[in-house]
């Protein structure tokens, strides 16, 4: 990935002029959200990875005075509490950010059985065959990208964008709790049960969230997930 | 259970409950509408998903708290329109503030917005409120239900923290700290006829045409029925986009006005979802909610925008 590494430290440090949101190289748009509340947007969920890691540095290194929360999403990182926002929306378009090294990143491993529900639609999509949906899909790291939904429900990337799925027509009224699930690229596990839409490919026995564990939440933005295969029993 | 007067009990020390002591209990005898336990919420989780929660009125829930001499942060009751019964099994000292109600101790009148003893096993009861919607009920020691991520707080949206209350709940009381202070006369502000909701343009005012800022800046609109612990819902014109589509779900803020497809603006109420699609056209000042909190259905709603020079209030106040 060094040629996306490139184009990122072009996209933030050089360049001129303000190109659309949109293009993958631009610079960020910071936009205000109430009086103290920054919304950065990025032209790639890779590149808002990358800044969300580098705010979480920063923050860690006492540089962002007052900020009580950090929240990524697939475009965008949200910044809620900074202290002073105009001087930091100012500064923000010109920083260096590195690029993502997911190495430093502590790595959650999964064990899934692959035998959801929608195996056999999701294998006809790939054309592949329903039992090698598993191989393909545990065969690679993933990393969260940002949580929502619910508490602890992670949206994981990692999977190409070949592989992506579109979500059921009709949301099932009841997914149960440890659902492995599919959404577009997006890989996702049901902390618990809900409805929801996603493509059931797989069940897993781990405790996603946990409010009486530390953490409550295993799959944390930035947290690096391996899906290890069960044994069918 | 102990001692009607053992108030300054020389065990305890420190915050509400922050050693999981007990004191005592609260029975639930009329749960009413919507009765939640609430202190000052979760904030800082929005990242793994988890809505802020807390008080909706925090000025009102901070007011109770003091008139029974506890911290700010101890958990109080939150209820909704029509009061909730209580019967304590110990002598405790109760405050009843935020909307107007009236207080009763075994049948007897009692003061609001002014501490109240309530002897062991004699029944408090809150009445519906006269005007404004949500009340709160602080007892000496606090609500010490089992604080998940170090809040108390139940968040409707996501279920953590304690259930909403249901007739027959027993709920476990801190030890009282020590004497109630002595308050005189306390302000409350009142319940809004008219909600002015103070609001910042932005992040997503540029999906919105030139005439939809406008209609929002100048439109009457009214407090709406579906409101609730999420969000303050509005009717009223609605606000017409400029860019059609989706937005890829993006982080959202407490007083965040989100715009569905149905065009009325959504306050975003401390339940709020931590991120949503629907584009956010201005951010309401969070100081400005507490009235919202407590504006019934059909109070007109008006937004003012201000300007991007507007001073603003300090991030962390208190």
């Amino acid at each position: 990935m060094t040629g996306a590494t490139r184009r990122e430290r072009a996209a933030v440090s050089g360049g001129s002029g303000t190109p659309p949101a949109a293009d993958p190289v631009a610079r960020p748009v910071v936009r205000p959200v109430g009086a103290h509340g920054l919304l950065v947007e990025l032209g790639s969920g890779e590149r808002t990875q990358a800044l969300h890691a580098e705010l979480l540095r920063r923050r860690a290194d006492g540089r962002l005075p007052g900020v009580t929360e950090i929240v990524p999403a697939a475009r965008t990182v949200l910044l809620d509490g900074v202290a002073d926002p105009d001087a930091l929306a100012a500064e923000l378009p010109g920083w260096e950010i590195g690029p993502l090294r997911t190495r430093e990143e502590p790595v959650v491993e999964i064990p899934v059985r692959y035998d959801g529900p929608d195996l056999a639609e999701v294998a006809e999509v790939w054309g592949v065959a329903p039992e090698e949906v598993g191989p393909i899909h545990a065969d690679r790291e993933f990393r969260v990208a940002f949580c929502g939904f619910a508490p602890g429900f992670g949206y994981l990337t990692g999977l190409p964008e070949r592989y992506a799925v579109s979500r059921r027509t009709t949301p099932r009224t009841s997914v149960p709790a440890g659902s492995v699930a599919l959404a577009g690229a997006y890989t996702g596990v049901y902390p618990r049960p809900s409805p929801g839409g996603w493509r059931l490919i797989g069940t897993t026995d781990l405790a996603l969230w946990d409010a009486a564990r530390e953490p409550a939440a295993l799959l944390a933005p930035g947290v690096r997930v391996r899906f290890v295969p069960e044994a069918r029993r | 259970m102990s001692g009607a007067d053992e108030i300054g009990k020389t065990e305890v020390t420190g915050a509400t409950g922050a050693t999981g002591a007990t004191d005592g209990a609260l029975a639930v005898v009329r749960a009413g509408a919507l009765t939640t336990v609430q202190d000052r919420g979760r904030p800082g989780h929005a990242h793994l998903g988890v809505p802020r929660s807390g008080a909706l009125d925090p000025y009102a829930h901070a007011l109770v708290n003091r008139l029974v001499g506890n911290p700010p942060d101890a958990a109080a009751l939150e209820t909704t329109l029509d009061g909730c019964a209580l019967r304590p099994d110990r002598a405790v000292t109760v405050a009843v503030g935020g909307a107007p109600c009236p207080v009763t101790v075994d049948g007897r009148p009692a003061p609001w917005g002014a501490a109240v003893r309530v002897a062991a096993g004699a029944l408090l009861t809150v009445g519906a409120a006269v005007r404004g919607l949500r009340s709160y009920v602080a007892v000496a020691g606090g609500v010490a239900a089992e604080p998940v991520l170090g809040s108390r707080s139940a968040d409707l949206l996501s279920g953590l923290g304690p259930a909403p209350l249901t007739n027959g709940t027993v709920l476990p009381l801190g030890p009282a700290r020590g004497p109630v202070p002595p308050a005189g006369p306390v302000p409350w502000p009142g319940p809004p006829e008219e909600l002015v909701l103070r609001v910042r343009p932005g992040p997503r005012d540029d999906w919105f045409t030139d005439g939809a800022l406008r209609t929002l800046a100048t439109a009457r609109y009214r407090v709406a029925a579906a409101s609730n612990r999420i969000g303050l819902r509005t009717e009223g014109p609605p606000l017409e986009r400029a860019v059609p589509g989706e937005l890829p779900s993006e982080g959202m803020v407490l007083g965040a006005v989100q715009v569905p497809p149905d065009g009325c603006p959504v306050v975003f109420l401390a339940d709020h979802p931590t991120t949503g699609g629907y584009p956010v056209i201005a951010v309401a000042e969070a100081r400005d909610l507490a009235a919202a909190a407590q504006a019934v259905p059909g109070t007109p709603v008006r937004f003012v925008p201000l300007g991007p020079a507007a001073r603003r209030p300090p991030a962390h106040p208190g």
